[in-house]
């Protein structure tokens, strides 16, 4: 009877399978649920659910399963109007379907939003997927799930008992994360970068050779020590922030917090760029902090593994055009030739491009490609990326 | 399998929810891992002594830290000792099982009564650490390898792991364990968990401090939104700078809020909080 519920489940993008089905038909067997909706509703919760991000998805799919609430018919809410207005964020996610990278104007936008209100009133029923209908799933600008990050829906905030009102109060949208890349995927990739050394005072028992040692001295213990193992990866992580990397902040946020948290690096150093490197790059990304690239190419040797992050997509004058205007004569270059110094400085390097393989060619996105090895931001391409850095 | 419906309501000083009721309910009954997440300061690791005082069982506790490997959590073979003992000791080095040191793990399986296993934390180890626990977990068994002694639980211990919300856990772990997210608490629940700390405290005072505190929680951009900890420190300082506990001036957001250190921790978010209302820029192209 529950059946539908979990392929409703699955459809929402939770991964439930015949494990958690037959988890929560234990615990009904056992009676856990008192018999009661409220009672099923928590018992199938705690049972079927593993990650916060996914309790959002639980309550619409047990209200559309058990409410018989046809699930989301949205309203033009004040939630959707800031939604649109933030559809320059969360584009990324989004519109896979343009070719180009295209800005929203402000009258784009209001377009959207005319366009959005002729659909709901031409739109009769719920849709799962689809470029068109607003609905979860999908590539359609409107809807939720899919490759939309937040969605529209309108569930009442009442704050009552009762599983249904539960539900319906859908407490935990704001924890849901239907993402390409999470931070762990990027922790693991980052993991095989790790190398390490001994160095320094030994100050570790060596077991394995003292045993020999001391058997070989028969019996006579022979205390063997060796120093302890310390991480030896060097990185620089230089990303493009702004722009026309806008779109994809919070998958370099993510990349980010997944770097600095990695303990494995003996040396850690992350720098900003706007569009391309021009003679400098910053320590924020509110471009501040300057680090001269000359200075920066003297502080981090050739054993530095270099990782970009970027687009690469801008005018071609942004990329060939000597810059900065106000630098020396003889620092003054384009950027690719800036590009190139940096990656010829490094022995490994990689591009990392969040941008679908698909629009590689014929922009400035060919050009960085051929000086640096690019690959896609995505979880082949980010284990491709960390294999290659690694060669020696 | 039988199983038995196993009840659990809470303690006289930790108060539940029908949520966490069920999942606990779910993890007794299951004999599955229970796996409580939750910002950090909600009460995650307090549930498992609630548990075991509840059920009146011994509790276990494993602290992971960022170091700590599986293996640790099961047996330590303290070869050292034996290789000191076989040199300068009377002791009789050859029975190596002298030198087998159950860890946590080991402990709770060992015992003959049930115990409360709580794994505190497992979010700090390294990321494959939750795997590595897996089959230990799953079977409840696990082989000590210098002996080849097989260590079975005699028990099925209740195994609680916590988690900070921030770190992600491999799915493979996720899959096992019945999962529970701990809300934070609402203005009504966080109001009686601030009279706990503060006794008598002035009441307009603290409606004032809780508005603020949750609206502050609201606003977008905090890298580190206060929690529990934060409003009971905040709260200290407050009644602390006003002796007769009246407030002498609003405690609205927007004006100048005393001692907003307490409550913000991260500089950028004491910036954004006094920026707040200035739109945000876009980045020059």
């Amino acid at each position: 009877m529950y059946i539908n519920f979990i392929y409703r489940l699955r459809s929402l993008g939770v991964p439930v399978g015949p494990g958690e089905a037959l988890t929560l038909a234990q615990a009904l067997l056992a009676g856990l649920h008192e018999n009661s909706v409220d009672g099923f509703y928590y018992v199938a919760r705690a049972t079927l659910i593993h990650h916060e991000g996914h309790l959002d998805a639980f309550d619409r799919a047990f209200l559309a399963e058990f409410e018989g609430i046809e699930d989301v018919v949205p309203e033009l809410t004040e939630e959707l109007r800031n939604w649109l207005d933030e559809a320059m964020k969360e584009r990324a996610d989004q519109d896979e379907e343009s070719q180009e990278y295209e800005e929203l104007t402000a009258e784009q936008i209001e377009e959207l939003k005319k366009q959005f209100e002729e659909r709901l009133k031409e739109q009769t029923e719920r849709h799962d997927g689809g470029p068109y209908w607003i609905g979860t799933g999908g590539t359609s600008r409107f809807g939720q799930g899919g490759k939309a990050k937040s969605g529209i829906s309108t569930g009442s905030s009442g704050k009552g008992r009762g599983a249904i009102k539960v539900a319906d109060a859908r407490a935990y949208r704001p924890y849901r994360s239907d993402v390409v890349l999470d931070i762990r995927q990027f922790e693991v990739a980052l993991k095989r970068l790790r190398a390490f050394v001994r160095e320094g005072a030994d100050e570790e028992l060596d077991i394995e050779r003292t045993i020999d040692a001391t058997a070989r001295n028969l019996g006579d213990i022979e205390i063997v020590t060796r120093p302890p193992s310390k991480p030896n990866t060097h990185v620089v992580l230089m990303a493009d922030v702004g722009g026309s990397m806008y779109p994809y902040g919070e998958l370099i946020s993510r990349l980010f917090s997944a770097t600095k948290k990695a303990t494995h690096f003996k040396d850690l150093r992350t720098y900003y760029f706007h569009n391309c490197v021009y003679g400098e790059v910053y320590e924020t990304d509110k471009f501040t902090d300057p680090v001269p690239i000359q200075e920066l190419l003297r502080q981090c040797g050739p054993h530095y593994k270099l990782i970009m992050v970027g687009d690469a997509y801008m005018a071609p004058y942004e990329l060939l055009a000597p810059m900065p205007y106000s630098a020396p004569a003889e620092l003054r270059v384009s950027g690719l030739d800036w590009l190139t110094r940096i990656h010829q400085h490094f022995r490994r390097s990689a591009w990392l491009n969040p941008e679908p393989e698909s629009r590689w060619r014929g922009n400035t996105i060919e050009a960085v490609d051929e000086v640096f090895d690019m690959y896609p931001m995505t979880v082949d391409g980010l284990s491709e990326a960390m294999t290659h850095l690694n060669r020696r | 399998m039988s199983l038995e419906f196993v009840e659990f309501t809470g303690t006289e000083s930790y108060l539940t929810d029908p949520a966490l009721e069920a999942a606990v309910r779910c993890a007794l009954t299951l004999e599955k891992p229970l796996l409580v997440r939750g910002e950090p300061g909600t009460g995650k690791t307090l549930l498992a002594e609630a548990i075991a005082e509840a059920t009146g069982l011994e509790l276990i506790t494993w602290h992971v830290k960022s170091t700590t490997r599986a293996q640790d959590g099961l047996y330590h073979y303290d070869t050292v000792q034996r290789l000191y003992d076989s040199r300068f000791g009377d002791h009789d080095v050859r029975d190596i099982r002298e030198y087998i040191h159950m860890g946590p793990v080991g402990k709770a399986f060992q015992s003959e009564e049930r115990v409360v296993l709580l794994i505190d934390e497992i979010d700090k180890a390294d990321i494959e650490f939750p795997n590595d626990l897996l089959h230990e977990l799953d079977k409840m068994r696990f082989v000590v390898s210098e002996t080849g002694d097989e260590v079975a639980a005699k028990n099925r211990p209740i195994v609680v792991i916590t988690s900070n919300a921030e770190k992600e856990l491999p799915d493979a772990f996720l899959r096992r364990c019945v999962f529970h997210f701990i809300d934070f608490p609402d203005a009504e629940l966080m109001r009686q968990i601030v009279e706990v700390h503060h006794p008598g405290v002035n009441d307009q005072l603290l409606s004032q401090a809780l508005d603020t505190f949750y609206q502050v929680r609201e606003l977008d951009n905090l890298r580190k939104p206060p929690s529990t900890s934060e409003l009971v420190d905040w709260v200290t300082m407050l009644i602390a700078a006003s002796p007769g506990s009246q407030l002498d001036k609003e405690l609205a957001l927007g004006s100048e809020l005393p001692y907003l250190g307490t409550l913000l921790k991260k500089e950028q978010d004491l910036d954004s909080l006094r920026n707040r209302g200035s739109r945000f820029q876009r980045p020059r192209y």
